[in-house]
């Protein structure tokens, strides 16, 4: 009876997670009268114009770079700067650190979107709208605290003795910083920038209120233009969401287990 | 600490200090043009007394987290015990279930856009080929069901992602009370009720909790799927202060808004800490 149950509800789920990747991913190379029609089948005959429109027509390799380039310098910058500090947090503990550890967790306490009339006032202010730039300074500071306090349990969780041996070395404290605790928080590292690959790939809230200008949006953004722009075909849209999640997809393919670390370790520990 | 530096700079500038300046903006009438008026507590005394728009946001955003912690948390802890051994299936499916969670949520907005189309979505067609076609509402169109319907979409975006945290959980449970209860002759239910659900509840309390923070932040999915329509059915906080700031340019309102957001959050936190009776201990 359990085993019934189990395996039904089971194939159930299953099936209401794949079927709908699959109409998507079909559904891009199909006709809108075929997805329509015939949502489950494979394509009567493989159409690429769908694509050819987006890159031809739309140019969605721009937003494409865009994202590249936010999601990249910012994953990169908030690791630099959250491993420093979540190292000299964790290692040195001194009434600073304290300090410094509770003003940080208190922006994992305050929602970051409540920030969203100051932060667009000041970038007005400072001419950062409708920059790259001002998207990576306001991902940095978003996903910093988070950043912070994974990484903080992490380097907590080492060995005291290394650390010690080394300082008697005479090392100094970057270089311990870089020479050890770094290497051996490789997997902790690895799965925080899953983590925060994974936020600043997929945010539209702050996109949407600092970019206007075209040549600047990232994909999020253009796919709400295009859920607009090509309202009546979805075989349009289904193309742009697969272009879209397509560096997502092909990395969790081979990185399962660190994006499911990097995505709920944030949950653990916040 | 020079190595704290540049974060704590970063963060104090575009993080705390924005957040304080909320509070200016709160006790302000601004357009964002012409220069700010000083009105207190106005605004705040306004959101709480007379605007009911404020208030539907406010139940919309309460039933909404309710709707989605409840069968979220739910299904999690279902297919979380289903999938609890590391057989090679298992794994699979846990990896096909967490899936959605690395769309981003215009993506998943997107698709479900288009099951829950009347005319051409898979979802009306389904219900169509099994006779009960008469019965398909307008999904995102029908103001009594649309906050339930992206509630639907939100459940099916992140439950996977709650399944691993359960996973990782409840695979901390010793196996010797599973076994003993086994030797007592225990049924399933009995062991669920007695051993995993009591075992369980710092997990439970860690889903609940990271659970109710993304149905405040579902803003990206219910832009893209309604925009807060029709006749704000699904408008939550963060989509009515975005409507407020930057569509009817009362920035000072909004803000007041925010500040309101702040608090609530805070106080669900709190008041879940509570109930769960989490010992942090346990991390």
């Amino acid at each position: 009876m359990y085993k019934v149950l189990r395996r039904s509800l089971l194939s159930v789920y299953a099936a209401v997670i794949l079927v709908p990747c699959m109409i998507v991913i079909t559904g891009a190379f199909k006709t809108d009268f075929e997805i329509y029609t015939k949502p489950l089948s494979l394509p009567a005959k493989w159409s690429f114009a769908n694509f050819h429109k987006l890159f031809v027509e739309s140019n969605i390799a721009r937003p494409f770079m865009n994202s590249v380039i936010v999601s990249a310098f910012s994953v990169f910058f908030t690791l630099l700067f959250a491993s420093l500090a979540a190292y000299s947090i964790s290692r040195l503990m001194t009434v600073t650190g304290r300090v410094l550890f509770l003003l940080f967790s208190l922006g994992l306490a305050i929602p970051g979107q409540v920030n969203i009339i100051p932060i667009f006032h000041l970038f007005v202010k400072l001419h950062l709208n409708n920059s790259l730039l001002g998207l990576i300074l306001v991902n940095i500071a978003l996903t910093l605290p988070i950043s912070i306090f994974i990484l903080s349990a992490f380097f907590k969780d080492l060995p005291k003795e290394m650390f010690e041996c080394a300082g008697m070395d005479g090392a100094g404290q970057f270089r311990i910083y870089r020479s050890i605790a770094l290497p051996l928080s490789k997997p902790a590292l690895g799965a925080t920038a899953i983590f925060l690959f994974v936020i600043c790939w997929n945010d539209l809230l702050y996109p949407l209120m600092l970019i206007t200008e075209a040549g600047k949006k990232t994909l999020p953004l253009v796919l709400i233009d295009y859920k607009g722009e090509y309202f009546a075909s979805y075989s349009m849209q289904f193309a742009a969401i697969l272009v879209a999640s397509l560096p997502m997809v092909v990395m969790y393919l081979f990185m399962q287990r660190t994006f499911q670390a990097g995505l709920t370790a944030g949950a653990v520990k916040g | 600490m020079w190595m704290a530096l540049p974060a704590f700079l970063v963060y104090a500038s575009l993080y705390l200090y924005p957040a304080l300046s909320n509070l200016l903006y709160a006790t302000q009438k601004w357009d964002g043009i012409t220069k700010p008026v000083f009105t207190g507590l106005h605004n705040l005394s306004y959101l709480v007394t007379q605007d009911d728009l404020f208030k539907k946001a406010l139940g919309n955003n309460l039933r909404f987290m309710l709707v989605v912690v409840i069968f979220q948390t739910a299904f999690a802890l279902l297919f979380a015990t289903f999938l609890l051994k590391n057989s090679k299936t298992n794994i699979f499916l846990r990896i096909v279930f967490f899936f959605p969670t690395i769309l981003s949520s215009v993506s998943v907005g997107i698709i479900w856009t288009f099951l829950y189309d009347p005319n051409y979505g898979s979802i009306t067609a389904f219900l169509k080929a099994i006779g009960m076609g008469a019965h398909a509402p307008l999904w995102l169109g029908n103001e009594k069901i649309t906050l339930y319907s992206i509630a639907l979409t939100q459940v099916w975006f992140h439950t996977g992602q709650m399944i691993v945290i359960y996973v990782a959980g409840l695979q901390q449970i010793p196996k010797e009370l599973y076994e003993a209860a086994d030797v007592d002759g225990a049924s399933r239910w009995q062991q669920f009720k007695g051993i995993t659900w009591p075992m369980a509840l710092p997990t439970t309390a860690v889903v609940v909790a990271y659970t109710t923070i993304q149905t405040f932040r579902a803003f990206d999915l219910i832009f893209a799927m309604t925009g807060g329509g029709p006749s704000y059915a699904s408008e939550i906080l963060v989509t009515q202060i975005y409507n407020n700031a930057f569509i009817s340019q009362k920035f000072g309102y909004a803000s007041a808004e925010s500040i309101i957001l702040v608090a609530l959050v805070l106080f669900i936190t709190w008041l879940q800490r509570k109930t769960l009776r989490v010992n942090d201990g346990t991390k």
